[in-house]
């Protein structure tokens, strides 16, 4: 099925110099703010909680300017000299093991640093109007520059430690801004739920960063990638599972997906940015940033593949279930990660457009995000789309926006999910016709459940409360949904002339060439008629007939299976946290009796023994002199006994 | 020699039945006295035996001993005494288990 790659390209940086030199700057600028808001709060006594979140605002977007500035920088350069690399000072030394705090600009973090700080600084522009009312502004705002720096540390180290640092920053971050509500016991709770779960994805990265320890010696993408080719084929394919595992908790895939929904317990701010445009992706990131590992790891890929394609189709069907907008579009997330982790395990044909998918995902989705923010701000905080409707002219400019970002992810002819979507769906079908069929079903359930999301939110009758009086949000909140709905729609002109699979190449390599078993256009053709299908039964199904108030409780298995989330959560407790109780139990029981037991029991014989003789101590003085008379006797009659032989 | 070593026999044997049998205080320490004394007359006669002063310089020591024991222990007697009315040894037991 899978031809062994030729063997990837290999990393081969030249040294910062120039505008390079201050690549520490892109990640410095956001920590800075960081620190300020959430040491400096605190210090200035309440000084900052006024102003402080507009600090927290300004300095990702110097962060992106100076993104953009790189950007221009490497595109100046010979597209074979586009890899460059800053040594910052030795993170730490033990014996022969060297880490180096070190950063890597080329194409692929190029792309990722214009997303986390273009779209991060909008988000943070938003944010001044969401959060305006919330007395714990400045802390939030601190918490977001603080994931920033994180994600940033992320995409730009150089080596796999470096990544984890960042790895876990964005976890903290993440974990911090979903509970950020503290006193909601659910959001505290998903807090917790989406920390754990992500250990678990973690405990993979670890193990995958000690056995390139043991391997290569060292954890540099540099060294590494030379080496690759040396490693046996077990090895890489453990290691590239490794890897699968740490994707699957950060990217919230199955099995370890059970988090993503319960994480909208933020302000949806958050849920912009971390669950839907950026943090979530990073396992796709890592998967296709590790693409000399996997190149000598078919196994590895085939199972990205599964794990890839049956994500795709379970978010797709939790997504046509749910009623809160907000988990809806957290089930349309975990789908298509599913879609951009199908690309990367297709292997080099795949890479480009999963990080193609990725923008334009990140694009559409913080903007339908960020939308389903600004329909919750008109209607006090509601969630509920069977209490919206016909919200089209209440919020006209929300509306629009929203449609745009609806129209790319179901992917409308032109617009930026059609080419990526489309792309991955081709080279799907290029590879396994099997896989590419399931993918092409998955469009058209998203074409299902986004219309229905659309349908229900914005058509239909009107469904609120005298009490609710829906508005449009302030310019503050419009203005980046205006510029991210223009991306939602232009994103695919990154794919003109194939500008991205050339600018990925340095990166990734150049796949071979391999038509599709049927022409591309084709494929385009039945993928946007199975979206019709899709949007069509939505049509008949929600905008034909009225939508109650209330979920109908009597409706079939399936319906009810996807409104708990296909059971995931059942799954765990079945498969992990119940034998996991029964474990800790039996050994509690085990330690209570059978290691207290011989303690114990050991204290009870000397206590008993001790009991007993002690009825030698009468007290009678005489009794004592003739037990020491006795023993002298016995002393004497042993030494002649001796002495005598 | 040999009597001398006989005759600190049998004072040795004298005074530890005296200790096991007798309940009177004094006398058990009179008893306890002759078994000093019994030991202190075999070290004297094994000394000028081997020809050397060791046996007898402990002899002294013995002695020394005994007659701090004796203070210590008469005062103790007498307390018991006082406070009991009795100088018997197996009245004096509450000291057990």
């Amino acid at each position: 099925m899978f031809a062994l790659a030729e063997g990837a390209p290999l990393v081969d940086p030249g040294s910062a110099d120039g505008v390079f030199s201050l690549l520490w700057l892109v990640i410095a600028l956001p920590l800075l703010g960081a620190v300020i808001l959430l040491v400096g709060g605190p210090l200035a006594k309440g000084r900052l909680d006024r102003n402080g979140h507009l600090i927290g605002a300004a300095l990702p977007v110097l962060s992106f300017l100076l993104s953009l500035v790189l950007l221009f920088q490497l595109l100046g350069r010979d597209s074979n000299d586009r890899q460059v690399s800053q040594h910052l000072y030795t993170w730490f030394q033990a014996g022969g093991l060297k880490v180096g705090a070190d950063l890597l600009y080329d194409p692929l973090s190029a792309l990722f640093l214009l997303l986390i700080t273009g779209v991060g600084s909008l988000i943070h522009i938003y944010s001044i109007g969401y959060m305006e009312h919330d007395p714990r502004r400045r802390r939030f705002f601190g918490y977001l520059n603080l994931f920033v720096a994180a994600m940033l540390i992320l995409v730009l180290a150089g080596n796999y430690l470096g990544v984890f640092l960042g790895w876990e920053g964005v976890g903290l971050a993440s974990y911090l801004l979903i509970g950020f509500w503290q006193h909601k016991h659910s959001a505290a709770a998903a807090a917790k739920k989406a920390f754990i779960l992500n250990r678990v994805g973690d405990i993979g990265l670890s193990l995958g960063i000690g056995l390139f320890f043991t391997t290569f010696g060292t954890t540099d993408f540099t060294t590494i990638s030379a080496n690759a080719g040396k490693a046996s084929e077990g090895t890489m394919t453990a290691l590239g599972l490794l890897l699968l595992l740490a994707a699957c908790g950060k990217s919230a895939q199955v099995p370890l997906q059970s988090w993503l929904l319960d994480a909208m317990e933020g302000p949806t701010p958050v849920s912009a940015l971390i669950h839907a445009a950026t943090m979530v992706t990073a396992g796709v990131y890592l998967v296709v940033r590790s693409n000399f590992v996997f190149d000598y790891a078919p196994h590895a890929r085939t199972v990205v593949m599964i794990v890839a394609t049956v994500t795709l189709l379970w978010g797709a069907i939790i997504g046509c279930a749910k009623d809160d907008i907000k988990k809806a579009l957290a089930g349309s997330t975990m789908s298509q990660i599913g879609y951009m982790m199908l690309g990367a395990g297709l292997g080099i044909a795949g890479y480009p457009f999963a990080i193609f998918h990725l923008l334009t995902h990140g694009f559409f989705k913080a903007n339908m995000f960020l939308g389903a923010g600004s329909v919750m701000h008109g209607m006090d905080d509601d969630v509920d789309m069977r209490h919206y409707g016909a919200l089209n002219k209440a919020m006209p400019v929300t509306f629009l926006t929203f449609a745009m970002g609806y129209l790319a992810i179901i992917g409308f002819p032109l617009f930026s999910g059609f080419w990526s979507k489309d792309k991955i769906i081709e080279a799907a079908l290029t590879q396994n016709w099997f896989v590419g069929v399931l993918a092409m079903i998955g469009a058209g359930i998203t074409g299902f459940y986004m219309s229905r999301l659309m349908f229900m939110t914005f058509f239909t009758k009107r469904r609120w409360a005298d009490g609710v009086h829906p508005h449009e949000s302030p310019k503050v909140m419009t203005i980046p949904l205006m510029v991210l709905a223009a991306l939602s729609v232009l994103g695919g002109l990154l794919l003109a002339g194939d500008w991205i699979v050339n600018f990925l190449e340095p990166v990734v390599g150049t796949a071979p060439e391999k038509s599709p078993p049927i022409p591309a256009l084709m494929i385009s053709l039945i993928v946007v008629l199975i979206v019709a299908v899709g949007v069509a039964a939505a049509w008949y199904l929600v905008e034909r007939q009225d939508v109650p108030r209330e979920a109908p409780q009597d409706v079939s298995f399936a319906t009810k299976a996807a409104r708990a989330e296909l059971y995931g959560n059942e799954i765990n407790d079945g498969l992990v946290i119940r034998p996991g109780g029964r474990l800790v139990a039996g050994l509690t029981l085990f330690d209570r009796h059978g290691v207290d037991g011989v303690v114990e029991g050991t204290a009870l014989g000397v206590g008993g023994t001790g009991s007993i003789l002690r009825l030698a101590q009468t007290g009678f003085v005489r009794s004592y002199a003739l037990s020491v008379l006795a023993g002298a006797v016995l002393v004497v009659v042993a030494l002649l006994a001796v002495n005598l032989r | 020699m040999t009597p001398y070593v006989i005759l600190s026999a049998i004072l040795f044997t004298i005074g530890s039945v005296g200790v096991l049998t007798r309940r009177n205080a004094i006398v058990v320490f009179m008893c306890v006295e002759l078994m000093l004394n019994a030991s202190n007359l075999a070290l004297v006669a094994f000394s000028k035996q081997s020809g050397d002063l060791d046996g007898q310089v402990l002899a002294f020591f013995v002695m020394v001993v005994a007659a701090a024991e004796v203070v210590v222990g008469l005062a103790i007697i007498m307390t018991i005494f006082r406070t009991r009315r009795s100088a018997s040894v197996d009245d004096a037991s509450l000291l057990k288990y």
